[in-house]
């Protein structure tokens, strides 16, 4: 048994795509720059990072869907590209969104025969699959055609197929995608659930909160590779010797936040709409008080509550991601 | 597996409206297609080998549609990345949805035949009704071999519904599902003599009018299917492979 479930070594995959049949441009995105990754047994590890960042074309190179530019990986032990089948034995695979499900069937038909194909034997199947409704919660809904079912109740019979064969390994990418709060909520007990019973988690995600509450270390991928990796803890020191200061408020313009971003001490400024106003957020330099200065900015603007608060995980990641937007990107598109 | 497979896929596919609705209009147009093509050849007396060539037909639409449809069907519901994931040759992951096209299709053959019956009366006396039992399933299952040889492609491409729209009419005529061979020009003849659906058609044809032996016929059409199916399963495995290196197993 290796002692490492996942390890991704110079991981890279360039997407080469032909667009028009008159004059062919010839377009390459590079979706994943050079991935090192090692996740032990039994981990609950987090990959987040914004939409584009390269996520989801990470956990296909490592579950076998693609085969990588360059790099290697081994999943337990064994090549993702020259132990295909060995690899699929082990892992699981469950993506978020309402595809990858056969609608037309019952929930009950779809289990059964993603058991065949996974090789589930035959007389394991029933209880496998019992035992898994009940995990899963939706024990009592099995025989219902899986197109009456609603986002969460597809995602969690999704996780049940993942889980089918017993993966040592489950993938889950951006599970909780179009779920609502309560939902959700369920979903990552069920995730947490499953971890504690010694399967190896992957999870990506976008949302901070998840990665924070389930994973026991995070690496945050953002333009093709990986910017920090660490514990929620030490993920945190990135924003060390900041402080943030939050306004809520009504029609600040894209000249105005602009103006804060380039106030002496301040290293971020973001809104966010929530509802009818919108929440101003400004990272600063500790020692440096911006306040004043902000709400001079805003001037003409009506404002609703001022706090000013130490930095969370979420601030710590919204400065690793824009530390790499602020970089010049390299050129994606190349014209043939 | 593949049994469980293919049954559930027919499930699948019999559930949609759209292939429903499909179902219950082509064996009507099939049927008076063939009827009349047959009474304005002056021939009545073969109105029941006209049938049974539409109920052909309408299996081999199935097929093609069926294993290059069901292919893209599979890649629009995100289901083609989860089943390529089985840990198991491709070929075996794909055969069952095949053969689920081939099932489904029979059913046209058999409503072919009730509305030929219902509609303008033909008599469905079967020379050799035994013959004729053993040389559908037969020919369903060898066109769904040969399904998986088309399937292979459709894994790669993206967009090979082209293709399947080119093939569906040619391999009607080429085989003599609707005409006999002897009306076709000569060289088309070495070209149906290599496809299953040839000798498939022959072979239920044959038991149906007692015009010939069935068992050579339909010897030969499972025969070229097995080899359909080897060269499908090699084929299965490169395509697999190549569509991991271009990224075509999902739809972005
Ligand atoms: N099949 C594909 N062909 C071309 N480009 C792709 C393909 N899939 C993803 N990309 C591109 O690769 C980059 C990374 O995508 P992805 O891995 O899906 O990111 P994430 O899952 O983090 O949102 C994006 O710029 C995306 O547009
Ligand atoms: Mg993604």
């Amino acid at each position: 048994m290796s002692e490492h479930a996942i390890e991704a070594v110079g991981l890279r995959r360039t997407y080469r795509s032909r667009t028009g049949w008159l004059r062919p441009q010839r377009r390459e995105v590079q979706a994943v720059r050079g991935v090192d990754l090692t996740v032990g047994n039994g981990e609950l590890f987090g990959l987040l990072g914004p939409n584009g960042a390269g996520k989801t074309t990470t956990i296909k190179l490592l579950n076998t869907l693609l085969i990588p530019t360059a790099g290697e990986a081994r999943i337990c032990g064994f090549d993702v590209v020259r132990q295909t089948r060995e690899v699929r034995r082990r892992i699981g695979y469950v993506f978020g969104g309402d595809r990858g499900l056969y609608d037309r069937l019952s929930a009950r038909d779809n289990l059964r025969y993603f058991a065949e194909l996974y090789g589930v034997p035959g007389r394991e199947q029933k209880r496998r699959i019992a035992e898994l409704f009940e995990l899963v919660r939706l024990t009592g809904r099995e025989n219902d055609r899986v197109e009456g079912y609603s986002r969460g109740m597809r995602q969690r019979l999704h996780i049940a197929r993942g889980l089918l064969h017993r993966p040592r390994v489950l993938f889950l990418d951006e599970p909780s995608i179009g779920v609502d709060p309560v939902a959700a909520r369920e979903l990552r007990q069920t995730v947490a659930d499953l971890a504690a019973t010694g399967t190896t988690v992957l999870l990506t995600t976008h949302y901070m909160a998840e990665a924070d509450e389930l994973c026991g270390r995070i690496a945050v991928i953002a333009n093709g590779a990986i910017q920090a990796l660490g514990t929620p803890a030490e993920l945190r020191h990135h924003a060390d010797g900041r402080q943030v200061l939050e306004v809520e408020a009504y029609g600040v313009s894209d000249a105005q936040l602009a103006l804060i971003h380039a106030l002496p001490g301040v290293r971020e400024a973001s809104v966010v709409v929530t509802g009818a106003a919108q929440v101003l957020t400004v990272q600063s330099d500790a020692g440096v008080d911006v306040q004043a200065d902000v709400l001079r900015a805003l001037d003409g603007v009506r404002l609703g509550r001022v706090t000013a608060r130490r930095p969370t995980l979420e601030d710590a990641y919204v400065a690793i991601v824009n530390r790499v937007d602020a970089q010049a990107r390299p050129a994606e598109a190349v014209g043939v | 597996m593949i049994a469980v497979g293919a049954l559930l896929h027919a499930k699948q596919l019999s559930r949609s409206p759209f292939e429903i609705a499909t179902a219950l209009i082509v064996p009507v147009v099939q049927a008076t297609l063939a009827v009349y093509l047959f009474r304005a050849g002056g021939e009545p007396g073969r109105l029941l080998e006209a049938a049974v060539g539409a109920g052909l037909m309408g299996i081999w639409s199935s097929v093609l549609f069926g294993s290059g449809g069901a292919i893209q069907n599979q890649r629009w519901q995100g289901t083609l990345e989860m089943i390529m994931l089985a840990p198991r040759p491709p070929a075996l992951v794909v055969l069952p949805i095949t053969l689920a096209t081939a099932l489904t299709g029979t059913y046209a053959m058999l409503a072919t035949l009730a509305w030929g019956r219902l509609l303008y009366g033909i008599p469905l006396t079967f020379a050799d009704p035994l013959a004729f039992a053993v040389a559908v399933p037969g020919c369903i299952i060898s066109l769904g071999m040969f399904g998986l040889l088309l399937a292979s492609t459709f894994v790669l491409l993206r967009n090979a519904n082209a293709l399947t729209n080119t093939m569906e009419y040619p391999i009607w005529l080429v085989s003599g599902m609707l005409i006999p061979i002897t009306a076709l020009p000569g060289w088309t003849g070495p070209i149906g003599a290599v496809l299953p659906t040839t000798w498939g058609a022959r072979a239920v044809r044959e038991a149906a009018t007692g015009s010939g032996p069935v068992w050579p016929s339909l010897g030969i059409c499972l025969a070229i299917s097995v080899a359909c199916l080897a060269l499908g399963a090699l084929m299965m495995t490169h395509v697999e492979r190549r569509a991991r290196a271009a990224a075509t197993l999902a739809l972005a």
